[in-house]
């Protein structure tokens, strides 16, 4: 049994690492990430961005099972992701330093 | 990007004759000995939002606020009959804080039938009445009615709760609001009930952070990095110009013109923005919410942006031209420290695609304000260095310039007062 839908087998490496249930999780992963272990898990999971998001729209939020869960997981981290890769070239953003701002309240899945 | 025509004054700044053109003083920010009376001035005496009624679905549901600028702890619950209550979080018998969960400076949320102290087990009703002393007989002429929970202050308006820590209010809470603020009534709040809060602790005095998300003359500059070049450079070369600033007593609002990020061409997007159809400005396709107040959009634009309404002292309600809205609050800890939160509020996904569209909104958010958080730091430090005193503000800072200025009136007024004990007791 694997971490994600079949249909989406091939990212079951980056379920292991990146399908975290919280943002502070995701937050904190891209922090002590590599733009390079960044770059990667963009490019692989970028283009099967969209079969994600319409795999996970045909199943009513409130009834998800827990290998949907984690591939909506998956898609939040890429979100976060695509900040440090589209824009910053840096995992942290720009002139933060050790600001934290973190979320403390969110909705589930 | 057009400019939009400005007052018959020539100005914004100089529509409000009273704020003056002149460089402004930002010693309200460094300095201790004027905090300590702003606390008085201000947060001892205005009503402060504390949260919203769906936090508060039923009979029994509470949740504390911590108000350190007060040096207190807030408890605010919904009673048998309905209505909402606040107290102060201190048990009657021996001052210990009554409603906490493992750590005390912590605030909390739940729902129960009573209060009942960890200390020493005395219970009070939702309306604060206390009902069950332990070993009562040992005490000495005992009055249990006169040992309610202190009661604060409380009310509600448009599913927002204030409180206010004034003995006795000096205004209402709708004519502390005034007609600016009330004319919001009507937009939708209550059905926006998902909530996401991101909360941070920043170095600098809370007015500061106020003024960073009071004028977007910094947006095309501090956040140029977060947009492709196609889009950023533009936009620093033409600058920011809201087409309307509004003061209404010591309350604000600034309303922007809209991008429609969709219209704009490719090169100029995120990748990411095109996959999830979302970006800072939230998801590209609004849910339907219906016609809107005459209070929202004051100057009609199409498309529209924001209005961000800067409610005295420290809470801010910013709704977004897409069918969304969300609130900042300034929670003083220090003259030259706060905790800030920004809560953002959507009608609720009714399926994946729209809850990424969320994510995304609020994934973007965080990142302009960690950038607009840290910049405040290096602010505060540098006013407190005190070897630059007064500095020049334009005509896109018109809300800063009120912000201080409001400020320094009401600790004036203040410390008048307390001067004058005998005039002061004729105000009242």
């Amino acid at each position: 049994m694997g971490l994600l839908p079949e249909p989406f087998a091939d990212l079951e490496p980056y379920a292991a690492v990146w399908s975290l249930p919280t943002e502070g999780e995701r937050y904190d992963r891209r922090l002590a990430s590599t733009m390079d272990e960044l770059q990667t898990f963009y490019d692989a999971c970028f283009p099967r961005l969209e079969a994600a998001i319409a795999y996970c729209d045909g199943v009513p939020l409130a009834e998800m099972p827990d290998d949907v869960v984690r591939l909506m997981q998956l898609i939040y981290s890429l979100v976060i992701v695509s900040m440090p890769v589209e824009a910053w070239r840096q995992p942290n953003v720009p002139d933060a330093g050790a600001a934290r701002l973190d979320r403390i309240v969110e909705p589930m899945p | 990007m057009a400019k939009w025509p400005k007052p018959p004054e020539g100005s914004w700044t100089e529509h409000y004759p009273e704020l003056g053109t002149g460089p402004v003083s930002f010693l309200d920010s460094i300095s201790p000995e004027f905090y300590e009376d702003e606390r008085e001035a201000v947060f001892k005496r205005c009503w402060l939002n504390v949260g919203r009624v769906e936090q508060l679905p039923r009979t029994g549901s509470y949740f504390t606020k911590e108000l350190a600028v007060a040096k207190t702890s807030v408890i605010v619950v919904r009673g048998a009959d309905g209505e909402i209550r606040a107290f102060h979080n201190i048990c009657r018998h021996r001052g210990n804080k009554l409603v906490w969960t493992d750590f005390p400076r912590e605030e909390t949320s739940g729902s129960c039938r009573q209060f009942v102290c960890k200390y020493h087990g005395w219970k009070y009703d939702l309306d604060g009445a206390l009902t069950f002393v332990q070993q009562e007989e040992e005490f000495f002429d005992l009055d249990k009615d006169a040992y309610g929970l202190v009661p604060v202050h409380c009310d509600v308006w448009s599913g927002f709760v204030f409180v206010n820590l004034d003995p006795e209010p000096r205004q209402s809470l709708r004519e502390f609001l005034g007609p600016m603020i009330t004319g919001i009534e009507g937009y939708p709040f209550e059905k926006m009930t998902e909530r996401f809060v991101v909360r941070a602790d920043v170095g600098s005095n809370w007015k500061l952070f106020m003024d960073a998300f009071q004028e977007f003359y910094h947006a095309p500059i501090l956040h140029a990095r977060q947009t492709p070049a196609a889009f950023s450079i533009p936009a620093a070369a033409n600058g920011f110009h809201a087409p309307h600033y509004e003061i209404d007593g010591p309350h604000g609002v600034v309303s922007t013109a809209g991008i429609r990020p969709w219209n704009l061409p490719a090169e100029m997007r995120k990748p990411m923005e095109d996959a999830t159809r979302s970006g800072l400005f939230g998801p590209w396709d609004a849910p339907d919410i219906g016609p809107l107040p005459d209070g929202v959009n004051p100057a009609k634009c199409d498309p529209w942006g924001l209005d961000s309404f800067q409610i005295w002292p420290n809470f801010v309600i910013l709704i977004w031209g897409q069918g969304w809205y969300l609130t900042y609050h300034y929670w003083p800890t220090s003259h030259q420290r706060h905790t800030f939160e920004s809560t953002l509020y959507f009608v609720p996904a009714q399926n994946a695609r729209e809850r990424i569209a969320h994510e995304m909104a609020a994934v973007s958010m965080k990142e302009y304000g960690l950038q607009d958080g840290n910049t405040l730091e290096a602010t505060q430090t540098m006013l407190e260095s005190g070897y630059v005193q007064s500095f020049p503000l334009n005509d896109q800072e018109v809300l800063c310039r009120n912000l201080h200025k409001v400020a320094v009136d009401w600790v004036e007024d203040y410390r008048a007062e307390r001067s004058a004990p005998s005039d002061a007791a004729a105000v009242r």
